[in-house]
């Protein structure tokens, strides 16, 4: 039997759900397999849930559910999830023109792991990533599965103005800033495909559970399909498939 | 024409509603007004639902022109509204002719004031919600705040029923300056000293000048940790009290990060706010705890308040309010030196009651000075800019005259009240 979650008040309309205090793929996966029960059997007096690494908020009506009630019905929901793994199927490719203008922060990742910046770009690109949670900013995914060599730490000072698109390392950590904005992460690479459109339902491209794998192109590529994006004729679907990496 | 024209945008007016929810799981806050309970009560105020996109106005208030009749409503923070030169008491409807202008003298008491139109202003609902999200650009009248030209339109309301609605006088919330603020306790709580949870339930916070609508930064004793000052990123809720590393209290509002990565010693009660969104710069705050139970229990009564909204006695009830006409002055109004964008001049400016001297709203940090001393201004023009809640706002001439002592230089901080630049009569 898996250890029960600790049930933590944050506040009078949350509740967190916490599996662990570390990054930990295991408690990581109990997080989206209570996060999938609550979402796929609604509870009433349930607004919504926001699952992070290794705990589940879980937004609440007080005036629509008593706290033991919403306690009792989360550890069912717990407890009926059981413990296969909850896995999406999904993976999302998002190419990644790496370096020059585009990473200025290869080299220094290049000289923490003792690689060339090819070398660097390789070992990223060849990663099998998993999506933890998004948070920061609307659509941004933070990845584990980042190989420990490339484990970078957050620049000292962070920019001001990190570039849409921009991918990054912060320590084991890997993840995509969806839109401007400012940031620590050591930037290694940019994708041109837009992580995140409030027009479209939903409206972040990854998910919490999600596979994620990078794709290595030239820049020549990477402006064709910036333009295709400005032009409206990029899809969702080429970005997204079915099935193990 | 149709709708509200906004003739000067105010300090920082946004459109609200109650927020977005479903949304946070991908990184979108909840957004939506800060004093959520005023934002319900102006739309039930002026007929509308609770979840009715409003305007939320921030210290200095717009000026606005309905093009159509139709029927408002006040909430929040008094900021001194008056309708086509006359005041209009906040929280009770009133109607508006087409052409009528509503302008603000600045405010009285509270820092977020909400007005509410009958069938609430049409902006398109993105993500279910028509709430401003300024960081991302999202919702709202294009993702910003308003500015002058804008034109908002209305839903269609439901036809006047001529009656007008009110808030009983017992009912209606006084804001001050140093607001008890209760919180529950965690979830993080166990990452501080027995000694740092007593500094934050003892001391007395002072509201800095870089709080805005993501989160309310704190001035006071420092909160010591157990151990490191960070976590493993998880969720966070509007109230949410995070303590980075130099043990000082961030209150995440309704703009804040989904996750965060700092631990949170407590959670601000629901109930409490929209007191501490009416906290300004300034401001001293006191934290007390509560449990959770009390906490649902002070939320059930906030609610049951509002269920006091309905049409008001004819003849005047006993409790019925006169509304002075004559503003005997909070300091903050009499401080008031219009950080507002004043069209030509067109609302009045008070000035500091005591020598000719223009006086800071709040506290501040000079930008620049813009004049000389002996150099002649005109009503309106920039003497300087003050930054304050990470915006920079142009402080102007109330009148026509000349620039005598300057008190201040590029650089130095301001207590709100003090004398920035003296403009005596030329």
């Amino acid at each position: 039997m898996p250890a029960l979650p600790r049930i933590l008040d944050a506040g009078d309309s949350a509740i967190v759900v916490e599996y662990g205090r570390g990054i930990d793929a295991a408690a990581n996966a109990r997080v989206r397999r209570l996060d999938a029960a609550l979402r796929e059997a609604p509870r009433g007096g349930i607004l919504e849930t926001v699952p992070a690494y290794c705990s589940l908020l879980v937004h609440y009506d007080p005036l629509a559910i008593t706290r033991e009630a919403l306690e009792r019905s989360v550890r069912e929901a717990d407890g009926a999830a059981g413990e296969g793994a909850a896995e999406s199927a999904r993976t999302i490719t998002i190419p990644v023109a790496y370096g020059g203008a585009f990473g200025p922060d290869l080299a220094d990742v290049a000289a923490f792991a003792g690689l060339t910046e090819d070398a660097v770009a390789a070992m990223h690109a060849a990663g099998r990533y998993r999506v933890f949670m998004l948070g920061f900013m609307p659509g941004f995914p933070y990845l584990g599965g980042l190989p420990p060599r490339l484990a970078a730490p957050r620049l000292a000072t962070p920019r001001t103005l990190v570039p849409g698109g921009s991918v990054g390392i912060a320590g084991e950590q890997t993840g995509v800033y969806p839109a401007d904005g400012p940031g620590g992460w050591r930037i290694v690479g940019r994708t041109p495909i837009p992580l995140f459109d409030a027009r479209q339902t939903p409206a972040a491209l990854i998910d919490a559970g999600d596979r994620v794998r990078f794709v290595a192109i030239a820049s020549g590529e990477f402006d064709a399909i910036a333009r295709r994006v400005r032009a409206g004729a990029w899809r969702r679907a080429e970005a997204v498939g079915n099935g193990a990496a | 024409m149709s709708g509200v024209s906004v003739l000067a945008g105010g300090m920082l007016t946004t459109v609200q509603d109650l927020g977005r929810t479903g949304a946070r799981r991908w990184g979108v806050p909840l957004s939506g007004a800060l004093d959520r309970w005023s934002l319900r009560a102006a739309n039930r105020l002026a007929g509308n639902a609770d979840a009715a996109a409003a305007l939320e106005m921030t210290f200095v208030g717009p000026v606005l022109r309905f093009e159509q009749p139709s029927v408002a409503a006040l909430s929040g923070a008094d900021l001194g509204a008056m309708l086509d030169g006359h005041p209009v008491a906040p929280w009770r409807s009133f109607s508006v002719a087409a052409g009528a202008v509503l302008t603000f003298t600045g405010a009285r008491d509270g820092l977020r004031g909400y007005l509410a139109v009958a069938g609430g202003f049409d902006v398109p609902a993105v993500l279910g919600s028509r709430s401003t999200f300024l960081r991302a650009g999202l919702g709202g009248l294009d993702g910003r705040p308003l500015r002058a030209g804008d034109c908002l339109p209305l839903c269609s309301a439901a036809q006047p029923d001529g009656l007008v609605r009110r808030l009983p006088r017992r009912a209606i919330p006084t804001y001050g300056h140093a607001p008890a603020i209760r919180v529950v306790l965690g979830p993080q709580d166990d990452a501080f000293t027995d000694e740092g949870i007593g500094a934050f339930l003892g001391g007395t916070y002072t509201l800095a000048l870089q709080s805005d609508r993501t989160g309310c930064r704190f001035l006071g004793p420092p909160i010591a940790h157990r151990g490191p000052a960070d976590i493993v990123s998880d969720g966070t809720v509007f109230g949410s009290v995070q303590v980075a590393g130099d043990g000082l209290p961030i209150v995440l509002m309704a703009d804040g990060g989904t996750t965060g990565g700092y631990p949170k010693i407590a959670t601000v009660a629901t109930a409490d706010l929209p007191r501490l969104a009416q906290t300004a710069p300034g401001d001293r705050v006191r934290f007390s705890r509560v449990g959770v139970e009390e906490a649902h229990a002070l939320l059930r009564a906030a609610f049951e308040a509002l269920d006091a909204i309905g049409p008001a006695a004819p003849g005047g009830a006993a409790d019925e309010e006169v509304y002075e006409e004559d503003s005997a002055g909070s300091l903050v109004a009499d401080a008031y030196v219009g950080l507002a964008d004043a069209v030509d001049g067109a609302h009045s400016i008070p000035e500091c009651a005591r020598r000719n001297a223009v006086c800071a709203a709040m506290p501040g940090l000079v930008v620049s000075v813009a004049v000389r001393s002996g150099e002649c201004v005109a009503p309106g023009q920039t003497l300087l800019v003050l930054d304050a809640m990470k915006m920079e706002n142009p402080v102007r001439a109330p009148r026509a005259g000349r620039v005598g002592r300057i008190h201040v230089a590029p650089g130095v901080m301001v207590e709100g009240g003090a004398p920035l630049v003296d403009v005596d009569e030329a």
